[in-house]
């Protein structure tokens, strides 16, 4: 029998090598240009990602997702910020405008697994929209999709901008297009998503994504990550989730485990648009976290390791990891963890 | 023209005819089949879970593709946590089969729901009502089930062939009413396994045709007990009356046949931890079986049988009970299972014709009170005895 080390390393290998194919076949750049990427060994040796038996829930071994056909990591979503094109304004303030395209993408969610989506950007969650108190935005929403959506932010702004049907431009049909145009306020951690019938539909879907909206005084320098909990009713029954992730991915962050360094200060933008569940859960192991909910203060709110959100809540989650190694983070509604929702951060000196 | 050339000429036209509905029907598939849209919507994904066998640590499952599309299973959840597993990274095309090992610490006793995830995001649910460790085929496992298939089947038949000697020294009447008896008791048989069998179909998945293999089974065993009939027929007498020995024999396969698919219900409801086994089963089955003894012997209470052709008799009757439990515990197929119920029903129906003639009185009535008595305190003897058949 295979011992685990060698069979993870095998793993390993299988995994570069699928990746490597079509950078070849098309001459394209090399994948896994992310911290994590390429890298799927066994760090610190025992209670490696995987898990199996009594080491817990994981997915078939020895298969992995295409990423690059899935036009998406999640490992570069973590840290992926879209702060859109800037200039100024006569009047001096900050202009920031972006151009978001909805599109129906067939997503591999998990090893095998094939989704239907609807997404913003052509990725699950969408793009991770970042701007400081104050800006003036200019959101151009261009509908690509078979179906009709909008865009529904969450923040301060003008009826008309809502992004809900039959109010300002309302839904935007297939092939159509709208800009929404509001000032950033207040400052904190936000979200958008579609708010087309039937709402939840459109939601379980894929149209979500984080809208940051940065304090007029920058928050102290961090290493800054966004997670986004969410959830796949691959049966489109309406009757709950089969699968649930952070990111786009189940268990990605088991594999691909998120590096941080010892020390550090480590700012998680934690939002939940999980469809179907009442709440979602994020514990981290070994730690404590400073959380500040909906990141509208300054002063966090709680000091604790463990918070659950209700959907559309979020806040940020401030962590120094003093001791090196593995620490798994999931949510605990350990159910969702065992179908996905489930991770590793790896800290180094 | 003669005759033999009639013939030939005659089967010239049965091929001609053949190849040419062959010949069409190749056309159809090739340009019909083009002219029809393609099924709209997304492909049909069924999966039948033909065994489940728990090993520590391990659940297997056999699984059957019943549907009209290929299905993969692309991931396994046990009780909504994903788990590891062995098995083909193919899809299963139609009436494929394809065995999972998923690597899960199952707990005795726990009931399981295993959910697989196609590669289309469809879930095919299957429960384990409680998990128990199968039993590992091997001489301990065949030891137990022919115990097991001489209890519920062997003993209790011969037992209730002890009746004879009372049946030797009873009227005319009295015979013909125990004759009304056995029919009672067979029809009752023939009722329970026919339901049984359809209920076992229902969890077969249908890919072999679920009910219909039920009524096949029954169709085959009713012909092919004719058959034998007429053979034991030809070579013991050419009288034409139904002698007591050949109508006992006839009962006997019967009988036999039907313990085959209750030895075989028996056997797997024991695989899969469903069955008590003990005094009470063995009891209840006695009591049950004990009456198929008495049909057998009904009709020889004017003949003298050797007592080697009883003893045959009794184990004609009795001992495919014990095939039926070691292939239940070891196959547990559930069509198969079905279509052997059916057999047992068709067996039983064709015996029913045979003693039928034998329950006219004297005056040539087809039924007199006597008979008519007999055959529902058959049927209402089976109802209460089977009342103490816990499996």
């Amino acid at each position: 029998m295979t011992s685990r080390r060698g069979f993870l390393t095998g793993t390993g290998a299988a995994a570069v090598a699928l990746a490597a194919v079509p950078a070849h076949a098309f001459g394209a750049p090399t994948q896994d240009a992310s911290p994590e990427g390429g890298d799927h060994g066994p760090h610190g040796g025992q209670g490696g990602g995987h898990g199996g038996g009594v080491d817990g829930a994981t997915f078939r071994h020895g298969q992995g997702i295409d990423h690059k056909a899935n036009g998406f990591d999640p490992s570069e979503v973590l840290r992926d910020f879209d702060h859109g094109t800037v200039s100024t304004l006569p009047d001096g303030r900050t202009l920031r405008e972006w151009e978001v395209y909805a599109s129906d993408e067939e997503i591999e969610i998990a090893p095998g697994v094939r989704f239907a989506a609807w997404t913003f950007g052509s990725r699950i969650p969408g793009p991770t929209l970042r701007c400081t108190a104050g800006d003036r935005l200019r959101v151009r929403f261009v509908n690509g999709s078979a179906h009709p959506h909008t865009m529904h932010f969450h923040g301060i702004h003008p009826a008309e901008m809502d992004g809900v049907p039959r109010l300002g431009p309302g839904v935007i049909e297939p092939g159509g297009s709208v800009v929404y145009e509001f000032d950033a306020e207040p400052f904190g951690l936000h979200l958008y998503h579609c708010h087309v019938g039937p709402l939840a539909e459109h939601i379980a879907r894929g149209m979500y994504g984080t809208f940051i909206i940065d304090p007029p005084t920058p928050r102290p320098p961090a290493h800054e990550l966004v997670m986004m909990m969410h959830g796949y009713n691959t049966t489109f029954d309406g009757q709950g989730n089969q699968l649930y992730a952070v990111n786009g991915i189940p268990f990605h962050y088991v594999d691909n485990p998120v590096r941080v360094r010892r020390g550090e200060l480590v700012r998680i933008y934690l939002v939940n648009i999980t469809e179907y569940d009442p709440i979602n859960s994020f514990h981290l192991h070994g730690n404590f976290f400073d959380y500040y909910p909906t990141g509208t203060r300054l002063e966090p709110s709680e000091y604790t390791d463990t918070i659950v959100q209700g959907q559309g809540q979020r806040g940020i989650c401030e962590v120094r990891f003093p001791h090196p190694g593995r620490f798994m983070f999931h949510a605990h509604k350990t159910e969702f963890a065992d179908l996905g929702w489930m991770g590793f951060f790896e800290v180094t000196e | 023209m003669t005759a033999p050339a009639t013939q030939r000429s005659a089967w010239a036209i049965g091929v001609a005819a053949v190849l040419a509905i062959a010949a069409a029907l190749v056309a159809l598939a090739m340009l019909g089949g083009r002219a029809l849209p393609e099924r709209p919507g997304p492909p049909v994904e069924t999966l039948a879970v033909e065994r489940t066998l728990l090993s520590p640590g391990e659940i297997t499952l056999t699984l059957r593709n019943t549907g009209p599309d290929p299905v993969q299973v692309a991931q396994v959840n046990v009780n909504d946590s994903f788990v590891d597993f062995a098995g083909p990274t193919e899809p299963i095309e139609r009436l494929g089969t394809a065995q999972l090992h998923l690597n899960y610490p199952w707990a005795d006793g726990q009931p399981y729901l295993i959910s697989l995830l196609t590669s289309t995001g469809v879930v095919i649910e299957h429960e384990i009502p409680a998990a128990v460790q199968t039993p590992p085929a091997g001489a301990g496992l065949l030891g137990l089930m022919t115990l097991l298939g001489t209890y519920v089947g062997v003993i209790p038949v011969v037992l209730g062939m002890l009746f004879l000697p009372v049946l030797r020294r009873a009227s005319r009447t009295l015979v013909r009413a125990v004759l009304g008896l056995t029919v009672g008791l067979l029809a009752f048989l023939a009722v329970d396994a026919a339901i049984e069998g359809f209920e076992l179909a229902d969890g077969s998945g249908g890919a072999f045709g679920g009910g219909t293999l039920v009524v096949l089974g029954a169709g085959l065993a009713f012909l092919a007990l004719a058959g034998v009939d007429r053979a034991v027929h030809a070579r013991t007498s050419g009288a034409g009356e139904a002698t007591g020995v050949r109508l006992a024999v006839l009962i006997a396969i019967g009988i036999g046949l039907h313990n085959l698919g209750e030895g075989l219900a028996i056997g797997s409801a024991y695989a899969v931890g469903e069955l008590a086994l003990g005094a009470a089963l063995v009891v209840g089955f006695a009591l049950h079986n004990t009456t198929e003894g008495i049909a057998i012997v009904a009709p020889l209470a004017r003949d003298r049988p050797r007592l080697l052709t009883l003893l045959g008799m009794g184990l004609l009757a009795g001992a495919p009970a014990i095939v039926g439990t070691i292939i239940g515990a070891s196959v547990d197929n559930a069509a198969l299972a079905a279509f052997l119920f059916g057999v047992g029903v068709g067996a039983i129906g064709q015996v029913i014709l045979q003693i039928t003639p034998g329950l006219r009185g004297a005056a040539g009535r087809a039924l007199d009170a006597p008979a008519i008595g007999g055959v529902a305190a058959g049927i209402v003897v089976m109802y209460l005895t089977g009342l103490f058949v816990v499996a």
